[in-house]
């Protein structure tokens, strides 16, 4: 293995990415954008959920409100609602905390990063869900309705079932961007991959080196997730023949 | 065909209680008023045929009965109890409401089967999730209902791989899971292929038999004759005529209810 490499001309790069090298460092930077990610997805999705119903079914104050969020959240660029969401955010808690008597806080980099991103998350998720919501057969909803089904329970064994399968391509796009997004926390010096890529490379001068590296592991993120929401997107269309045929 | 679990819910024979009872029901959509009144009663084990043609409000008095649709006006009364009502007609009390739903059991035209569960699951869902039955028991009770609807075997399979006339019969041992007082059907064959009419109507018609109380909404005349100990004649949101099959189908008053009849036939 190490004769082949050296063969290669790439004993170097091997030796500057093994794991008690630079290497260890751009995988504690890929867990760290992951958990971010996950976070983010996650407080994406409760806010889409409440965000989507309150758009179909609030009142007017709630519909409004929710317009305004989803509309600033995604005509502002992202990079530019994280400086903003983050530096006002611990701001605010340092304030609070100062009024309380005690000092400044210092921000969890990971509960940060979850929350902006789960934010502008949320703002999109709010649309695909709403979308998704919508595209299911009154019929459904009406069947439930029509043998006392409550509200609740209507909307999480008929409404949230039957509308998974129009919502998963948008949210695993959703994923996807979320990933990807965690690199812009870089700017707020949080520790993901994208940040200890950067260390890594000017440190050592191997830009190409890390770069590719950094570059392998986000298309091995995009290409295990493709795998999984095939999966998920299998269980939600359960029951809906194929649009390839083989129905009946 | 499958009579042999009728037994348990045969109601108990005596004087017919009153099982759906409507008085003076308004409904308008905007400005158009759609019931301009209504009255009607259907007593326990009592087949009523309501006919008329497209636009009469047949359905939207069958979806006021149940509260799909919000009334205008008037008075609704099931199994004795009066549904507490707004001056506005939407319902006072919505946990009432829902609890005289899981008594009314109703079958669409357009089958509305939960598409993402099975025949199995779309029969327990309402007994296990809303009335609490146990599982197993619910699953034992919706086998037995499938069994009889003729689709026995077919627990299993989603309700998109089986024809119109297969879905129709599960939607219809989904109302029987929940052993419903009465049962609403708004044109259950109307959107079946004609080949298909025939296996729904056999289902309904044991139901008959077995003394269910049932309002159907049908284009079916035939049938609504031969199942219907009470036709209802609706015109314009508005009962025309009504009586036993024999006097509205044999002997029609109205010139409205005779051309109606004769334009159907
Ligand atoms: N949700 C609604 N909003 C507005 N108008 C409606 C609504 N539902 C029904 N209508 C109108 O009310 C009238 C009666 O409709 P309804 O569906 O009760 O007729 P029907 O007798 O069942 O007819 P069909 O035989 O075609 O099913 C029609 O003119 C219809 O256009
Ligand atoms: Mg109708």
């Amino acid at each position: 293995m190490t004769g082949l490499l050296e063969l290669l001309g790439l004993g170097a790069s091997a030796e500057l990415l093994s794991l008690s090298g630079w290497g260890g460092n751009l995988l504690r930077g890929l867990a760290n954008s992951l958990q971010i990610a996950f976070g983010a997805f996650g407080l994406g999705l409760v806010i889409g959920l409440f965000g989507a119903y309150g758009k179909l079914y609030g009142g007017k104050v709630t519909r409004d409100l929710l317009a305004i969020y989803t509309t600033v959240i995604r005509a502002v660029p992202e990079l530019v609602l994280i400086l903003i969401l983050y530096y006002v955010g611990s701001d605010i808690i340092n304030k609070i905390s100062e009024a309380m008597g005690g000092g400044r806080v210092e921000i969890n980099g990971v509960a940060a990063g979850i929350w902006v991103l789960g934010i502008v998350q949320g703002a999109y998720a709010t649309e695909v869900l709403r979308g998704a919501i919508k595209a299911v057969p009154v019929g459904q909803i009406e069947a439930a309705k029509s043998y006392g089904m409550p509200a609740f329970l209507t909307m999480r064994r008929v409404t949230i079932p039957a509308m998974m399968s129009f919502a998963v391509p948008g949210l695993a796009n959703l994923w996807l961007i979320a990933t990807k997004d965690t690199a812009l926390l870089a700017v707020v010096g949080f520790n993901e991959l994208t940040l200890e890529t950067r260390q890594a490379a000017s440190s050592t001068r191997a830009y190409f080196t890390f770069f590719l590296a950094a570059g392998f592991l986000y298309l091995m993120v995009t290409l295990c997730s493709g795998a999984v929401f095939a999966r998920v997107e299998k269980w939600a269309r359960r029951g809906q023949p194929s649009l390839k045929g083989g129905a009946r | 065909m499958h009579t042999a679990t009728a037994a348990a819910s045969v109601p108990e024979t005596g004087t017919p209680r009153e099982a759906i009872r409507v008085e003076d029901l308004h409904k308008s959509f905007g400005n158009l008023e759609v019931l301009k009144g209504v009255d009607l009663t259907a007593r326990q084990g009592d087949v009523v045929a309501i006919i008329g043609g497209s636009g009469s409000g047949k359905s939207t008095m069958l979806r006021c009965i149940n509260f799909l649709e919000t009334p205008s006006s008037g008075k609704i009364v099931i199994g004795g109890e009066e549904v507490a009502m707004r001056a506005d007609g939407s319902p006072a009390n919505q946990k009432q409401i829902e609890k005289i739903r899981t008594k009314l059991a109703m079958v669409f035209q357009q089958f509305n089967l939960w598409t993402h569960r099975t025949l199995l699951e779309n029969v327990i869902e309402v007994p296990v999730h809303v009335l609490k039955v146990p599982k197993a028991q619910a699953i034992e009770r919706a086998r037995e209902l499938l069994e009889r609807v003729g689709l026995g075997g077919k627990e299993d399979t989603f309700p998109a791989y089986l024809s119109g006339g297969q879905q129709q019969r599960a939607a219809i041992a989904r109302a029987l899971a929940v052993n419903p007082s009465a049962m609403l059907f708004d044109e259950p064959t109307s959107a079946l292929d004609p080949e298909l009419v025939g296996e729904v109507l056999t289902v309904i018609r044991d139901l008959a038999a077995e003394g269910r109380t049932m309002l159907l909404v049908t284009h079916e005349m035939k049938f609504a004759r031969e199942v219907a100990n009470h036709v209802v004649y609706l015109y314009q949101g508005r009962i025309e005529e009504q009586g036993p099959p024999a006097e509205v189908f044999g002997n029609p008053q109205s010139d409205r209810l005779k051309q109606f009849l004769s334009s159907v036939a």
